[in-house]
């Protein structure tokens, strides 16, 4: 195996040789070269994980702007769910005299049609 | 800085309803958040529409968040999807964008290798060879090597396959690497 055959895949050893397989494994193993580099990824690596305890802080201003938006979208929330419900109330008003509607149609049809019956008797 | 236990019962709180609770979540947490959204924008203003835009959603969905997790690892994950989110209307609307193949813009001063890898050093070059990779790969690096969410988490907030992610890392540890240490096989191969 040779380097350049192992340089697409070292960017691994960042996490110790054991995350290559065992012919780039091999081949680190017995390259100075391919050995510094992974020294590079691991070193790169390091740095990266130090950067986690690094904590930026923001320009001042930032939290009430969050509050802020979080407000205006719980009252919006709050609107539409108000509408929803009013909506649902509605619809539901109309579902319940459509139904009533629908049952006094059909107990005023079947009276007819029993008075009908009576007056063939 | 606000312990976990002390997070645990102000998200408990807050999944209550209780509004003041879920303010202190963002008073203890918003640094954090913002940082990470700098991180992967690697801008300030934008980093501030992130970290909003999370605790929106985050506030939406507080309902939907188990414990299983840290809260403030589930507020990564939705600031790595609002990032994600952001940097991808941009890319739709801005020609000049940069590819992940694009070749980049080298504006590093020419300093001794040996010098750059001392540890400040180091670390203060590699914030600004992050903020030199494209969009894709700063997002997986940050959060693999730097948060260290696992591939799948990431592959599933940046909405790309796990091979994706593990590819778009490698290629991104590859650029740092060049980036900082300016060396390379290139034209030589050393067989063993």
């Amino acid at each position: 195996m040779r380097c350049d055959q192992v340089a697409d895949r070292l960017p691994a050893a960042a996490e110790g040789l054991a995350a290559l397989d065992p012919a780039a494994r091999r081949h680190v193993e017995h390259c100075l070269r391919c050995q510094a580099d992974a020294v590079q990824y691991r070193r790169v690596l390091r740095a990266l994980r130090a950067l986690r305890t690094e904590v930026l802080v923001p320009t001042p201003g930032l939290v009430p702007e969050i509050l802020a938006a979080i407000g205006e979208a719980g009252e919006r929330q709050a609107l539409r769910s108000m509408v929803r419900g009013r909506r649902a109330a509605y619809l539901g008003g109309l579902a319940a005299a459509t139904a009533a509607g629908a049952a006094g149609a059909v107990v005023l049809t079947l009276r007819s049609r029993r008075s009908k019956v009576r007056l063939a008797g | 800085m606000t312990d976990r236990t002390d997070l645990a019962a102000l998200v408990a709180a807050a999944q209550g309803g209780d509004d003041r609770a879920f303010e202190l979540l963002v008073r203890a947490t918003h640094a954090e958040t913002y940082t990470l959204a700098f991180r992967l924008t690697g801008d300030d203003e934008d980093a501030r529409d992130v970290t909003q835009d999370t605790y929106l959603r985050a506030y939406r969905a507080l309902d939907r968040f188990r414990g299983d997790a840290r809260f403030q690892t589930w507020l990564y994950r939705i600031t790595a999807n609002s990032a994600s989110t952001l940097l991808g209307q941009r890319a739709r609307h801005r020609h000049d964008e940069l590819t992940e193949e694009a070749p980049l813009t080298d504006d590093r001063i020419t300093i001794d290798p040996v010098a750059r890898a001392e540890g400040d050093s180091l670390r203060h070059h590699l914030t600004d060879a992050l903020r030199r990779l494209p969009p894709g790969l700063r997002s997986v690096v940050v959060l693999r090597d730097v948060y260290d969410l696992p591939h799948d988490a990431i592959a599933e907030e940046l909405d790309i396959s796990v091979t994706a992610a593990k590819v778009r890392l490698h290629r991104a540890r590859r650029r740092l690497r060049e980036d900082l240490y300016a060396q390379s096989h290139e034209g030589e191969a050393h067989a063993v």
